[in-house]
């Protein structure tokens, strides 16, 4: 398997939606490209500093107010009655 | 070297329950729809507008859009899928208001030979976001995610943080499996080359500065 290969088929392998038999192909692949190995190795923590940052939390007292706007339309809404009715 | 798990778990099965009910104009059963998904849709939001208050405003027009649209909603997708596809539809809206000169189109597929090309091979140390504060890690992920083509950070958004599957992520953004994959492909290596900058070993070996 060649680098560009095994690039490929990272994102499949990451996400383990990947047959037996290519699983272990890439895995033949990773034990002696140490590049390769990097590059999974560091996408995945990637992925997992994203997932794990919290960034881009809503606060919860913008929270409060944006669901306390977000229903008093919504029952606005409904007083003068949905759409199509 | 282990896969990476999903975030998300199932949605409960009284969701359908909270969908007819608020189809039947019962509000507190829509108010829980928000409750639950309120913090999703924020995060997708500012990460596809990277602007706090056009999230608040996607926030606000998402759930109102469902709102007013629930009857179109036939349950053969989960009620969050739906959802999200609203709320990206906003996110992107915002984002052409904001950027008119671009057009912003997630069926952009910005192809370079050299964006799915690993140049940084540089190992990372054992534990990078404890080489910053909180603040500083915030700054680098946000500005890295930034420099993404928007098609390419919607894609890792819901696939990677939010932890939609490839197929809830296609069906939300209107787009073929393989699509999504390539996308996601490319989002994951550029983030992974750009934050290597920040993340690679020191010269001392063991990652402390």
């Amino acid at each position: 398997m060649k680098c560009s290969e095994f690039l490929q088929e990272l994102t499949n392998y990451l996400d383990g939606v990947i047959d037996a038999r290519t699983r272990s192909e890439l895995e033949d692949h990773l034990a002696w490209c140490h590049n390769c190995y990097v590059v999974c190795d560091t996408t995945k923590k990637t992925i997992e500093i994203y997932r794990g940052s919290e960034l881009y939390e809503l606060p919860e007292d913008l929270r409060g107010r944006l669901r306390s706007a977000m229903m008093s339309k919504c029952k606005a809404k409904k007083a003068t009655g949905p759409e199509g009715e | 070297m282990g896969t990476i798990q999903p975030k998300v778990s199932e949605p409960v099965s009284d969701e359908l329950a909270l969908v007819q009910a608020a189809k039947e104009g019962d509000t507190a059963a829509f108010e829980e729809l928000v409750r639950r998904y309120d913090r999703n849709v924020f995060r997708i939001a500012q990460h596809i507008t990277q602007n706090r208050e056009d999230a608040e405003d996607v926030v606000q027009d998402a759930f109102l859009k469902a709102y007013g649209n629930l009857k179109q909603f036939q349950g053969q997708s989960k009620f969050y899928t739906w959802l999200v596809r609203i709320a990206v539809n906003e996110a992107l809206m915002k984002l052409r208001r904001r950027r008119p000169e671009r057009m912003i189109s997630l069926d952009e597929d910005v192809k370079t030979e050299e964006d799915s090309v690993p140049r940084e091979v540089a190992d990372w140390s054992p534990n990078p976001e404890q080489l910053y504060s909180q603040g500083e890690l915030h700054e680098i992920l946000s500005k890295t995610i930034q420099g993404l083509p928007p098609s390419f950070r919607t894609v890792f958004v819901l696939r990677d943080v939010e932890g939609l599957s490839t197929e809830e992520a296609a069906e939300a953004l209107d787009l073929s499996i393989p699509a999504v994959k390539s996308r996601l492909l490319r989002a994951r290596l550029q983030l992974r080359e750009r934050l290597s900058r920040y993340f690679q070993k020191r010269n001392g070996g063991d990652g402390t500065q």
